[in-house]
Order: C-alpha cells, then structure tokens, then sequence
C-alpha cells in the first residue's frame, strides 16, 4: 500500500502501524506529534492505529522560529 | 523590587519573550538566550528533519526556559488551530502564541481568521496568546474570547522598524484586563523600553537579537532595556510641557 509520509509516498506493508511509519521519519522519543489525514494521534495510541492505503501522515516537532 | 509577571497564572521574573527564529546557529542562540534572561521562548512546528543538526528543545530544556510553541505560517484558523494541537500533543503544553496570517509580504495578522481561531483553541482548553495587529477593538475582541494576552505587533515581523502607532498600543493597553505584550517590530534596545513605557506587560521579540552583529549583547542590551522601561512606567514619567521649567532654584541669583 501507498502512504504518504511528509509529503513523500513511501511503499509500506499492509496493516503497518504508525508507530512503525513515524520511526521511518525519526527515533526521537520526544518532542515530536503525528496526524493521520489531519487528526492527531495521541503517541499512546500510535502503535495500535494501523494505516490504510492513501493515507497521509504528518510528523512534526519543534524548530526554531518565532 | 519585587515586581512579577504573571502571565495565565504563572509567575514570571523576566518581562521579555524570546523567540528563537533566525539565529546563525544554535550555539548562537543558545549565549543570546541565556543573555537576555528570558524565561519563555517561542518555537516553530514543522515536519521532522532527520538531517537535523541538534534541536531547539535541547537548548531550552539545558537552560530551564519554558517553551511557548507558535503557529507560523499559517493561514487559515483551520491551519492554526491543527498546528496547535499537534503542538500541546508534541510539547505538552496547551500553551499557544496564535499566529494567523493575511499574506508573505507583511506576515500581518488576518484578523477573521484569528479571532475565529482564537475562539475554537479556547474552547478546546487551550491558553491562547494572540499575535494581533495594533487595533484596540480586535484586542479587545480577543480578550473577550478568552485570550490569556493581546500580543499586537509594533510594526511587521522582522521589519524593526519600532512602534509605529504608540498611541493604538496606549489604547490597548487602557482597556485591557489582560497582559499586553508587544509583539513584533523591535528593532534596538530603545523600542523595547518604549513598549514598556507606554504600559506593556513584557516584550516579544527575536529577529533583533538573533540578526544582530552581536545577538548575544543585543540580548543584554534589551534586557536593559525591558527593565529601564518597566521601570520607568512604574515610576511615572513627567508631563510633557511647551515651555522650559527651571530645575535650579531662581531665589539667590
């Protein structure tokens, strides 16, 4: 299945989760929050949501600015 | 003296925010921060970079500085009020500086979209700190929203060109019944003083230290400056007058 992380689709196996999906992009432990198709995820729940074909995924953390 | 900012509850020493944008690097950053004696910093969300050198949080953690997230860039109060919240789940703070911006070339406040924003993220329990453009109805707009602050800008992000309309920020400041915290514009030490002087709570600011020749004495210099002008305002400035008054005695010549 096709899933969009970041903006860039990434092949991944049926039924991976999204804990898996975000440690592609990072192994930071804090700081960071993920958003499937624009709803937050809560990191409690990241490795019992599991993701569907077409679906965007969204990492972000804190960077300097403001 | 003792003279505390307390800012939703919380009890601050330093009247001056800092933001973290534009600093060379985090080396930079980090003496400029520890300089200004800040105790609340703002920084961006953004998508992870796994290319990253080092991370702002470390800074702020290492240094004790709580941090204040922002939603930079964005446009719409849809866009704002997703960054918030992927912000608090991130950071674990329901603390937000609200930043809902009209288009790239002023980076001004839509202030529609703002106050639609601000209401939606404080119904959702979030401490909402609004970057505003200087007009005393949207102020007072957003504090009757449940705003924890006003945050109206001097002048456009980064422009350092001052406080443009003095007498807007006055206003704002008469009426408000919650802190006014300048935000955005200052450009040197002097600017800093002047929001202070016309009654602000604190000041916001990064560009002119981060962007300075020497970011981490631009921070001592506006630290001095936030407190002279704290000062100044408590002690109550002489009326202005049109003609000279003698200061020596005239009696003895």
């Amino acid at each position: 299945m096709t899933v969009t992380l970041n903006g860039t689709p990434h092949d991944l196996a049926q039924g991976t989760s999204l804990a898996t999906a975000v440690s592609l992009l990072t192994t930071s432990a804090t700081g960071v929050a993920a958003a499937v198709n624009g709803a937050v995820v809560r990191r409690t729940d990241w490795e019992s949501t599991g993701l569907a074909d077409g679906d965007s995924v969204e990492v972000i953390t804190a960077v300097q600015g403001g | 003296m003792d003279d505390k900012f307390v800012l939703a509850g919380e009890v601050f020493s330093s009247r001056l925010i800092m933001g973290t944008g534009g600093a060379p690097s985090l080396d930079v950053l980090e003496r400029a921060l520890a300089a200004s004696g800040t105790e609340l910093t703002t920084v961006a969300m953004r998508r992870v970079d796994p290319g990253s050198p080092g991370s702002v949080l470390d800074v702020l953690t290492a240094r004790g500085i709580r941090v204040l997230p922002n939603t930079a860039g964005c446009y719409t109060a849809t866009d704002a009020i997703r960054t918030a919240r992927l912000a608090r789940e991130a950071l674990g703070t329901d603390w937000v500086k609200l930043e809902v911006i009209a288009d790239e070339r002023t980076l001004l406040p839509d202030p529609v979209e703002l106050l639609d924003a601000a209401e939606q993220l404080v119904g959702e329990g979030f401490t909402v700190l609004p970057y505003t453009s200087d007009d005393p109805v949207l102020a007072r707009r957003l504090e009757q929203a449940g705003c924890a602050a006003v945050m109206p800008l001097g002048s456009p992000i980064g422009s350092g060109l001052g406080i443009r309309n003095q007498h807007n920020i006055e206003l704002i400041v008469e009426s408000a019944g919650v802190p006014v915290i300048l935000d955005a514009g200052i450009g040197t030490a002097s600017d800093a003083a002047i929001a202070m002087e016309l009654g602000c709570a604190a000041v916001l600011l990064a560009t002119s230290v981060t962007r300075a020749r020497d970011a981490e004495l631009m921070a001592e210099a506006m630290r001095a400056g936030v407190i002279a002008g704290r000062l100044a305002y408590l002690a109550g400035r002489v009326p202005r007058r049109r003609y000279a008054r003698a200061s020596s005695p005239p009696p003895g010549r």
